[in-house]
């Protein structure tokens, strides 16, 4: 089985627990406005690995992780590519490597469900709280991730919810209140994480000659994230 | 024998005999809690150093060096005492009579001494120069022998920074002995090795060592009355934490005032403390604030330790560095931890003084470390960039578990081990040499073998790595033969006589090579194997430049495919340089650390396959060049762990930076996170890691107002600087280094 690879990270510490060897998989269902790696949104293109060849690739890493690093698979989309994932995650599970899934929780499907069996962790993006922000800056309803986080639940898998703080979209009281319910609600999530929008990502824009959609909106100040920190915890 | 002062004190064969590290096992108590028994700064240190601060501050104005004493040569006894705060300090020493005062050193060479006073506008005075007018210096000794090959060496830069014209430094005296036995009983030990010698026959090796013992004796006696005029008698054992630290203090003071050595390693100090600062705590004689002042104390004092240097020297050796390299922690052999309390004290001290390169903190990192100390020096590299580690599981295998470093990476036994500092090679400029059939373009100079410039068209591999042996062969052994030089005449004429005289008078020697551009000549390989590169030559017929074609692996990410010729070029040059036997049967010892001398270097070699541009820095150290990592941060430590520490026993630098995000999104997790990256690395056999966590914008602005960052610390090469301190070439380079960040 092969799977296609957009780039390889080998020490991410923001993607999951821990210090971690991040596979950004190529290809996604999704084009969201706030995308930092419009790199991995073609599912043409990106390097050919086998599920042995990257967990070998990430044992050379193991020693880094400590007690709570491992591998995450990120995007992309790793759940358009479901069944090599599992095959990844199966492969470093057999030698006894943390697994930690980062994902929009967009599609579900009985490849996603049996993956989602070998995932130690998930990192659910929650882009934001209303079904109409959504199919106007994701391109799917809302309650594809509800759905997603139900299944999550009911497999007690731990996860951690993530928004991406976008002024004017969702820094406000109504998506921390959401964000706060999910958690509430949903007892597998042990963590909400802020993470500040940012446009870092312009030059990767301008060298695919794509236009950032996103490019006019404000970065939050950090006084602003940790306020809404408060909001939503 | 026992003494009063020993009191309390477990008694073991270190009573018997000169042994500190039986005294440490005996008597110390290891910590393995956190940090929140330390204190801070109380209002006298505070004080005090706010008086420090002032001084650096001036310094910093008058151009860099505060006062020069040119009428003086520096020894034991040749300055009155000197003060910070005769009334407020604990510990007590200067080397001059004048905090931050320079005292002139001509023992290595009266040139350099005599350019160093002009570089700062002052003269060196007739009365030093009628001194030394009729004496042997080390430098004119090491010309009167070199051969024309060895200064051609020198003059073309294939071979840079040797100690032929300033003290070689790098051995470090087993100072605690002063304090733990008296300066008495130390002179009985050695007189006693003195009578044993012509019991035998009497032979140059028999009579050049009772001639140094002679005079370690005589040193000996110098450090006692150099003590006297500060008002201490230290002819016996210190007798509470305070005299332990000023006798020992004493004992590095004097090997400072007496040479002028490129490094003053202090050795492994703070857990023999720890003994004498629990004993006196336990009787009711110490608090926790008193025992951090002394340690406070103590550092201030190191922190104003200088030499005087020429702007040749600054340039290989930036930052005005004296390696006060003390090293910290690590497991011992009976599988307790050699941490104690102090050790976190001495790493406190970057809170309650600031922080600082010297002294050269150096952790010496274990597996088995407790993580409250683990975590503790995480973030005291978070907080301050001030720290280095070294991996302690795999030194202790081989040096025992009371070895300290000296200079940055260079491990030996306490008081046992010594070496012969060597500088290093410069490796990328010895391919080109091969190329040009022993012409070095950058210098117009014939050196090497003479034989044909490489044919025209694409290189072929297995030719080049041919020609290079050959020019290694002929290079390893004319180093080997100009160490033997140096060294030898380095004992003749600025013979260590205090810092030897704290050493077993059977001492075991190392003789320290070093190779600079390791990366260089690794991704030059590996693209003549991988891609197609053509010589382009100039108008007289030799390689001046590259042309190369296609992508090849770059060292630094994880990729063995040239990672492995790294490390078989680190293995063949070991196995060269053993070709050739040393002076006094030194251990033969390679080193890949450049100190800030990358970017020396690099202007002294033409471009090279790679793709670096003539005059182009190295990467410093064992790094990969700048920029050239495309993998991420664990990938390039990865490149760098698989050189072996079994063919560089003096060490492999590794300079790492990365920006505080990169490490996570909260301080606690980035804490973690650098203590999880820190045990990977050395679980993979890595030798070091110098940690700075910032950001280069922080260090763009110190470049353009330097003014406003006094105290800017970074770690360069196996030790740290103040920013403001490096050249603005030197500046430049760190700037353009890899920094690991959030992509």
């Amino acid at each position: 089985m092969k799977g296609y690879v957009s780039s390889i990270q080998s020490m991410g510490t923001l993607d999951g627990p821990g210090v971690r060897f991040v596979v950004f998989l190529q290809g996604c269902n999704l084009r969201c406005g706030c995308c930092h790696n419009p790199e991995t949104q073609s599912v043409f293109g990106g390097d050919e690995y086998t599920p042995e060849q990257i967990a070998k690739k990430c044992e050379k890493y193991r020693s880094y992780f400590g007690a709570k690093g491992g591998i995450t698979l990120s995007g992309g989309e790793p759940l358009l590519q479901a069944s090599f994932a599992k095959e990844v995650f199966a492969e470093c599970k057999n030698r006894g490597i943390n697994t930690c899934l980062d994902t929009s929780g967009s599609i579900i499907n009985d490849e996603v469900l049996s993956l989602l069996d070998f995932c130690d962790h998930v990192l659910l993006d929650i882009k934001y709280h209303t079904d109409e922000l959504y199919k106007k800056h994701v391109g799917c309803s809302i309650n594809k991730p509800l759905e997603f986080l139900s299944v999550l639940n009911d497999k007690n898998i731990p996860t951690t919810l993530r928004q991406v703080i976008i002024p004017s979209l969702n820094d406000n009281a109504d998506s921390m209140c959401f964000l706060k319910k999910l958690r509430e609600n949903n007892s597998c999530v042990v963590k909400t994480e802020l993470l500040p929008f940012k446009k870092i990502c312009l030059s990767k824009y301008d060298a695919l000659g794509l236009e950032f959609p996103f490019k006019d909106f404000d970065t939050p100040s950090s006084e602003l994230i940790k306020q809404l920190e408060k909001d939503c915890f | 024998m026992e003494h009063i002062n020993w009191n309390g004190f477990n008694k073991g064969v270190w009573t018997n005999e000169i042994n500190v590290r039986d005294f440490i096992q005996t008597n110390y108590s290891e910590y393995t809690g956190d940090e929140s028994f330390l204190v801070g700064a109380t209002d006298r240190t505070k004080e005090l150093m706010g008086k420090l601060e002032a001084l650096f501050t001036l310094e910093r104005q008058f151009g860099g060096v505060l006062d020069i004493d040119t009428e003086t040569v520096s020894s034991l006894k040749s300055y009155a005492p000197g003060y910070l705060d005769k009334e407020k300090e604990i510990i007590v020493g200067l080397q001059t009579n004048r905090p931050l005062k320079r005292g002139v050193n001509p023992f290595g060479g009266i040139r350099m001494a005599r350019n160093a006073c002009e570089a700062y506008g002052y003269k060196l005075s007739n009365k030093v120069e009628e001194e030394f007018m009729f004496r042997t210096t080390h430098n004119d000794g090491v010309f009167r022998a070199y051969t024309d090959e060895m200064r051609l060496a020198r003059k073309s830069h294939i071979i840079t920074g040797l100690p032929d014209a300033y003290g070689r430094g790098r051995i470090i005296g087993d100072y605690r002995r002063v304090a733990l036995y008296g300066v008495d009983r130390l002179i009985e030990e050695k007189k006693a090795d003195k009578a044993k010698i012509g019991m035998g026959n009497m032979n140059l090796e028999e009579i050049k060592l009772s001639e140094e013992i002679f005079q370690q004796i005589t040193f000996l006696g110098f450090l006692k009355d150099m003590a006297q005029m500060y008002g201490y008698d230290i002819s016996g054992p210190a007798k509470n934490a305070k005299e332990a630290i000023q006798w020992t203090y004493f004992a590095y003071l004097a090997s400072i005032k007496e040479q002028n050595g490129a490094a003053n390693s202090l050795g492994r100090v703070s857990t023999f403390f720890d003994i004498y600062i629990e004993r006196d705590i336990k009787n009711g004689e110490l608090t926790e604030t008193k025992a951090q002042e002394l340690l406070d104390d103590f550092v201030m004092k190191l922190r104003m330790a200088r030499h005087l240097r020429t702007p040749e020297y600054n340039e290989l050796f930036g930052g005005d560095p004296m390696w006060i390299t003390e090293a910290l922690g690590g497991m011992g052999e009976d599988g307790r931890t050699l941490v104690t309390k102090t050790t976190f004290r001495m790493l406190n001290t970057l809170y309650t003084l600031g922080s600082s390169p010297e002294p050269n903190l150096t952790v010496l990192w274990s597996k088995d470390l407790p993580e409250g100390f683990k975590k503790y020096c995480s973030k005291v590299s978070i907080d301050t960039d001030s720290i280095q580690y070294e991996n302690d599981d795999l030194m202790r295998d081989i040096y025992g578990d009371d070895y300290a470093i000296a200079c940055c990476v260079s491990a030996m036994k306490v008081g046992k081990q010594m070496q012969f500092f060597g500088a290093r090679c410069n490796i990328a400029k010895l391919l080109l040499l091969a190329l040009n059939g022993g012409f070095d373009v950058e210098s117009g100079i014939k050196i090497g073998p003479q034989s044909e410039v490489v044919g025209k068209g694409v290189l072929g591999y297995s030719e080049v790595v041919n020609r290079f042996d050959t020019y290694l062969a002929w290079l390893s052994n004319l180093y080997v033969n100009t160490m033997n030089v140096i060294h030898y005449m380095h004992d003749k004429y600025a013979y260590e006589k205090t810092q030897m005289a704290l050493h077993d008078t059977d001492v075991h020697r190392f003789m320290a090579f070093g190779i600079a551009g390791l990366s260089v000549v690794a991704d030059s390989l590996s693209a003549i194997k991988y891609a197609k590169v053509t010589p382009i030559f100039n108008d007289d017929g030799y390689v001046v430049n590259f042309e190369t074609v296609g992508d090849f692996p770059k060292y630094g990410n994880d990729d063995d495919r040239v990672d492995l010729i790294a490390k078989d070029l680190a293995h063949k040059v070991i196995t060269e340089l053993r070709k050739t036997p040393t002076y006094r049967n030194a251990e033969h010892t390679l080193s890949v650390l450049t100190i800030t001398s990358n970017v020396s270097y690099g202007k002294h070699t033409g471009a090279t396959p790679d793709g670096r541009e003539a005059g182009a820095a190295f990467a410093p150290g064992a790094n990969p060049m700048h920029n050239r990592e495309e993998n991420g941060a664990l990938a390039s430590l990865n490149s760098v762990a698989k050189i072996s520490f079994d063919d560089c026993r003096d060490g492999i630098s590794n300079t790492f930076s990365v920006t505080p995000e990169a490490l996570g999104r909260t301080y606690s997790e980035r804490i973690d996170n650098l203590t999880a990256i820190l045990d990977g690395y050395f679980a993979k056999k890595a030798h070091h890691i110098n940690v700075n966590v910032m950001n280069r914008e922080t260090l763009i602005k110190a470049y353009k107002d330097p003014t406003a960052y006094p105290n800017l610390t970074i770690r360069v090469s196996g030790y740290a600087v103040n920013f403001h301190k490096l050249s603005r070439e030197q500046q430049k380079e760190v700037i353009s280094r890899t920094f690991h960040e959030v992509m």
